[in-house]
Formats: C-alpha cells, structure tokens, sequence
C-alpha cells in the first residue's frame, strides 16, 4: 500500500515537473493551476505512503537512508507550497518539483530495511537531528532553485539579451529576499541539526565527533558554505550573485555529502 | 454560422484611411447618441454599435439583409457627416458574419491597434457598448458578441506576451526598473541633467510609485524648478557625486562632451549601499557614464541604445505574441458560432414539435369521433396516450439536434429534419 501511494506521488511529481515547464516556456495558465494540483495529490500520497510506512516499522520515517530521502523530499514540497503560497512564484515549481522527483527517484534505488529502532533516549536525539537536518536541506533546496533563477534573471539584465525567461521570471529583489529568507531559516536550524547529531554521536560512540573524515568533513563544508552566506549577509552585506552562488555551491556539497553518507 | 446571423460590420481604420478623412467620420459622443437612435429606426437594422475612436470608426451590425445593410451603413456614415460616398468607397471596409466576429475580437485584443497590444482600446470597446446599451440599440446577438469579445480579449492579455514588453523607451526603462527592484514604491530616483527624456522617465517611474526624486543640474533653477514639479528635492550639481549612493535609479541626461560618471565613483557608491544594486540609464548623447560600470557587480547600466534595442525586440516579440493571440481568437470565432447555432436550433425544434402535435391532433379526433361509446375518461387517456407517445419519439431527436448544431456541419442537420417534416411547405 505504501508503495503504491509512493508510486502515485512520483508520478504526480513528474507531470507537475512537466507541467511547470510547459507554463514556463508556453504560460497557459490551465497548466499551472493542473501543476499545482499535481503538487498537492503528490503530497498527500507521500504522506500517505509515509504514514503508513511509519505504522509498519513503528517510528519516524528516519533511520534509513530511503526514509530520510522520503521525508527531505516531503518537506521540500510543504517548503515549496509555503513558499509559493507567500510569494506567488509559480515558476519556482518548475526548479523544485523536478529536484523533489529526482530525490524520490534516488530513495528507489536506496535499502527499504526498516531501520534498527535505538534505546529512548539515543532515539530522542535521533529524531530531533534528521528532522532539523532535513528541514535545513529543504530550505536548501529551494535557496538553490531561487539561486539558479537569479543567475539566469541577473545574466539577462546585465547582457541586456533579454530573454523568454526575463519576463516570465520575477525581479532579482524577489530572488535574493527568497534566498535571504530560506537561508536566515534554514541555516540556524541545519546548525542545530548538526549539534543534535554530534550528541547523538555522543550517545552512541561515546564520543563527540567520530571524525570519521569521510562522513564528517563534507558536513563541515556544507556548513562553512552557508555559514559564509548566512554570516556574509548580515555583516557584510553580500548579497545578490555572490549569495546565488554561494547557495548554489552550497547545495551542490550537499548532495556530495548526501552520497559519501550512504 | 449560418446566414441568419446577418451580422455585419462597416468601418474604417488607421491602416485604410489617412487621419484627414478618419477626423471627417469620427462621431462624437453627443453625435453618437442621435446616430444610435437613428440606425435603430430603420427597419433594415435589428441592432447596432458604433465604436469611434481616433484611429478607428466602425459600425457592428445585425441587419436583415447583409449586402443591403453594408450599403445602408456606407451610406449612412457618408451622410450624416455630409461627405460624398463616391470619395470615400475606397477607404471603407466590410465584414460579414464569422469575419465581423473575427474583426472585433482582434480590435478588442488590441491586433488590429496601430501599437500593438496597446491597453485603451479594449476600454473604447466597452465605452462604446455601454453607450448604445443605455440607448437600447443593441440585443441579444451584439450582447453576447460584445461580451464575448471582452472575454477574449482579457484571454489573450494573460495567456500571450502581447501586452507584456514595453514599447516606449520610457517603459521599457520601467519594466527593467522593476525586474531589479519589484517594487518600486520604497526606491528612490535621481536625475543628473533635466533632459526632457529624463523628465518623462522620471513621471514614469513616479506613476508607478517612486517616492523619492532627486534632481541635480548644472544650472541649479532648472534643477530646483524640476525638482519642484516632480515633487522632489534639488542637488547642488557638485555635490551629486556624494548623494548618489541614496539614488536606487539614477537618470543622466547632461549635456556634457565626457563621461561625467565613472567606474570608481559607482564602486563607491555600491559600496556605501552595502552591495545594494543601482539601475543606470544613461540617455545622454553623447554619454555620461563609463561603459566599463556595467562590468560591476549589483551595478545595471542602459545606455539610449540598449534601451532602443530593447524596444525594438520587444515590438518584434509582440509581432509574435500577436500569431499566439490570433489562434485563441480563432478557437473563440468557433465558440461564438456554435453558441450563435443552438439558437439556430430552438425554432426548428418548435416547429417540428408543433408539426407533430398537429399531426396526433387531426388523427386523434379522427378515431374518437368513429369512438363515440368511450367514456370522456377514456377519450382523455387516448389523449394523453397520444401526447406522450410523440413526446417520447421527438425526445432523443430535439436532445441530438441540440448537440448537433453545436458542431461545424450542424447546419446539415436543421436543413434535414426542416426537410423531414416538410418545415419549410
């Protein structure tokens, strides 16, 4: 059952990522509105599929990889709702869906073993450091959508070459708020993810950092990286293009890291 | 659509007669008036309006008769605005039926305007609807056309780029404006030299909301007397340079023979913004600003030039948006025919539904008059026997020929049930 909801959500994902597209280049709002719809009957079988999924194994969708990349997509996708919600970027769909149907598609090929469930209290520090990690990650990835539409909007008011896509995408001010925004949420809590995970670490290993090189340094970057952005802005006032590319780097470490974890 | 629409349309326009003859046949709003009650008078004409604008005079029709109208119609522009009508036949033009459809929803998105995809005209429609509504010179047809043509019209503004890109230089600069800031109400403006460009562009940017206006020139009345116009606040032309950080927009229009603004001076003011971005536009000829200030970043410059090219893509852009808005036009020509057909149908349909009831009437008293031993009881089951028996057999045809005329070729259709029951004897 938690398969076929999963299989639907999937596919809802890819006609909405196609959908958005099309609205992209050919602006027929039908399309949009049919995205969007896409969107949500995608979200509620993900939800479902992870509900019962969470029943079956009798925890949280978060000791295995497949169910961490499950639930980062899961909250991509209510990050995303929220945010076109409050912005009205319907084009931002047509950059974060596809990375959710990706994310999906990667968590396929991922083990489906029920994870081990741990002791109380190991548990407790668990779920608090996946769940910050995951929102922090799906800030991310919407930082790194805004990232990539304010390269694009920004090459074409420079070049002057003003594209299909100037006028389809919104103003670099909109861009780099959304950036600011996700970053001042996301960053904060991913750190926290980071402290909950080293006292987890500690639960298990005895030890503060493992320092297995490997698994943990790719993190620091990921943190550094941002917290250049994070840091940068407030005392600095970077923003604009550096800060786009600055979360643009940032997520591409991300999924570095992602892949050296499992 | 079927003949009996008699929907015509007569008129001239900018691209058929020059403006000298246009400003001969343009009806006044007092005109208007006394010439809807006129054309409503004459037993040629079920309905009409009269759109008149200063590139167009049109007037929409339902008439009994097409070819009789369009001359009536010639005839009565030429007359009431005491012209020749030999002069004038190579100027007008005539559509009918389906074509007078298609010609107003392309008037009403703005095709067939000298700008293309220009916001007034759709407002002159309406204004020109509403006028012969309240003078009870149109009916069901050119309400529903006329409606219909603001729907369409309203389509093909959102779902077409026709209307998006600015045509003018000054709108052009406001469209960039707002791609870089979005709202333009908390941004300031400054203007270095009072070129009338300038000016122009400055307005533009205040309509759309720009509170804050600077103004600095080398002559400081004129700067003071601009500032005072656009309700802004005058610079000494020396001290500029060190406001210009406070500046989000900055429009330079000097007559200076150098570059007055240089790359250094920009990279201090984006310093003191703390990276906040700068639109540039520079329409002085020849130039003040450096062209190497485009190369920094959060720094945005637009020479006259750019901007010129930027409106000359734009035009072409709004030429190709414009085939996109002609397909929706052409579906809509489609759904206006098929609405304009089911009224077609009603008439048919009562006819054969009477012809029927005819029919069961005369062979019904028929019988019952051979039936004389039948209780009235019985001879009122008859009756009703009868009734719902060619109810029950008409149904699916009257529910099919509905569906039917709804269709391209639903006109074969009422042609052979009008020749199967013999309608038209």
């Amino acid at each position: 059952m938690d398969k076929i909801s999963f299989n639907i959500a999937l596919l809802s994902y890819l006609v909405a990522s196609l959908g958005y597209f099309v609205y992209l280049v050919y602006r027929r709002p039908f399309v949009s509105t049919m995205a969007g719809c896409m969107v949500g009957m995608g979200l509620v079988f993900q939800t479902i599929s992870i509900g019962i999924r969470s029943s079956l194994t009798g925890h949280g969708p978060y000791t295995t990889s497949y169910e961490v990349a499950m639930f980062l997509a899961w909250f991509m996708v209510v990050i995303y709702v929220l945010t076109e919600w409050k912005y009205k970027i319907k084009d931002l769909g047509a950059f974060v869906i596809p990375l959710v149907f990706f994310v999906m598609l990667i968590s396929i090929f991922l083990s489906k073993d029920a994870g081990l469930v741990p002791e109380a209290e190991v548990r407790f520090w668990l779920t608090l450091h996946r769940t910050l990690s995951i929102i922090g990650y799906a800030a991310f990835s919407i930082a790194f959508a805004a990232g990539i539409m304010y390269l694009i909007q920004e090459h074409q008011v420079k070049t002057k070459k003003l594209g299909i896509m100037y006028f389809r995408m919104p103003s670099l001010e909109v861009l780099d708020n959304l950036n600011c925004k996700v970053i001042t949420i996301g960053f904060p809590l991913f750190t926290l993810g980071f402290m909950t995970g080293s006292i987890w670490n500690t639960k298990v290993d005895q030890a503060f950092f493992s320092w297995d090189l490997v698994k943990t340094m790719p993190m620091v970057m990921v943190w550094v990286i941002y917290g250049l952005v994070f840091f940068g802005r407030m005392v600095t006032g970077l923003r604009g293009k550096k800060a786009a590319q600055g979360v643009i780097l940032g997520f591409i470490a991300v999924i570095g890291s992602y892949f050296l974890h499992i | 659509m079927t003949s009996e629409a008699n929907l015509i349309l007569v008129g001239v326009n900018h691209k058929t007669t020059p403006v000298e003859i246009r400003e001969k046949l343009a009806f006044s709003q007092v005109k208007l008036e006394a010439s809807l009650e006129q054309l409503v008078s004459s037993p040629e004409i079920i309905e009409n309006i009269i759109l008149s604008t200063c590139n167009r005079v049109e007037i929409y029709a339902r008439v009994e008769n097409t070819d009789q109208g369009i001359q009536l119609l010639q005839n009565f522009i030429c007359d009431y605005h005491g012209i020749s009508r030999g002069n004038l036949d190579q100027y007008f033009y005539s559509y009918c039926d389906n074509q007078a459809v298609e010609h107003l929803f392309r008037v009403s998105s703005s095709l067939d305007s000298m700008v293309l995809g220009e916001a007034q005209i759709l407002g002159q429609v309406k204004e020109a609807y509403n006028t012969a509504l309240s003078f009870s010179s149109t009916g069901m047809v050119l309400n529903q056309l006329f409606e219909k043509a603001f729907n369409v019209a309203k389509k093909v503004r959102e779902e077409t780029g026709i209307a998006e890109r600015g045509v003018s230089i000054s709108s052009a600069a406001v469209e960039l404006a707002k791609k870089i800031f979005e709202d333009l109400e908390n941004h300031s403006v400054m203007l270095v030299g009072t070129g009338e460009m300038a000016e122009l562009a400055a307005k533009h940017l205040i309509s759309y909301g720009v509170k804050t206006v600077y103004v600095a020139s080398r002559t400081y009345e004129r700067a003071a007397s601009l500032a005072q116009s656009l309700n802004g606040c005058a610079l000494d032309f020396e001290s500029f340079k060190e406001e210009m950080h406070r500046a989000d927009i900055i429009i330079t229009s000097t007559a200076a023979p150098n570059f007055i603004i240089g790359k250094e001076m920009i990279e201090t003011a984006v310093q003191k913004r703390k990276n906040k971005p700068i639109f540039l536009i520079d329409i002085a000829v020849p130039r003040d600003i450096a062209p190497e200030v485009n190369e920094l970043e959060n720094v945005y410059l637009y020479d006259i030039d750019d901007l010129q090219n930027v409106v000359n893509a734009n035009m072409e852009e709004r030429q190709k948006e414009a085939e996109n808005a002609m397909e929706i036009i052409k579906q809509e020509v489609t759904k206006f025919n098929n609405w304009f057909s089911t009224l077609d149908a009603v008439p048919t349909i009562v006819e054969m539904r009477n012809r029927a009831e005819d029919m069961r009437k005369v062979e019904v008293d028929k019988t019952l008059k051979t039936m004389d031993h039948l209780s009235s009881e019985d001879k009122d089951a008859i009756q009703q026997l009868t009734q719902s028996l060619v109810n029950k057999i008409l149904h699916k045809p009257t529910i099919n020929l509905k569906k039917k005329t709804q269709s391209q070729d639903g006109h074969i259709y009422l042609k052979a049930i009008r020749d199967l029951f013999h309608l038209d004897d």
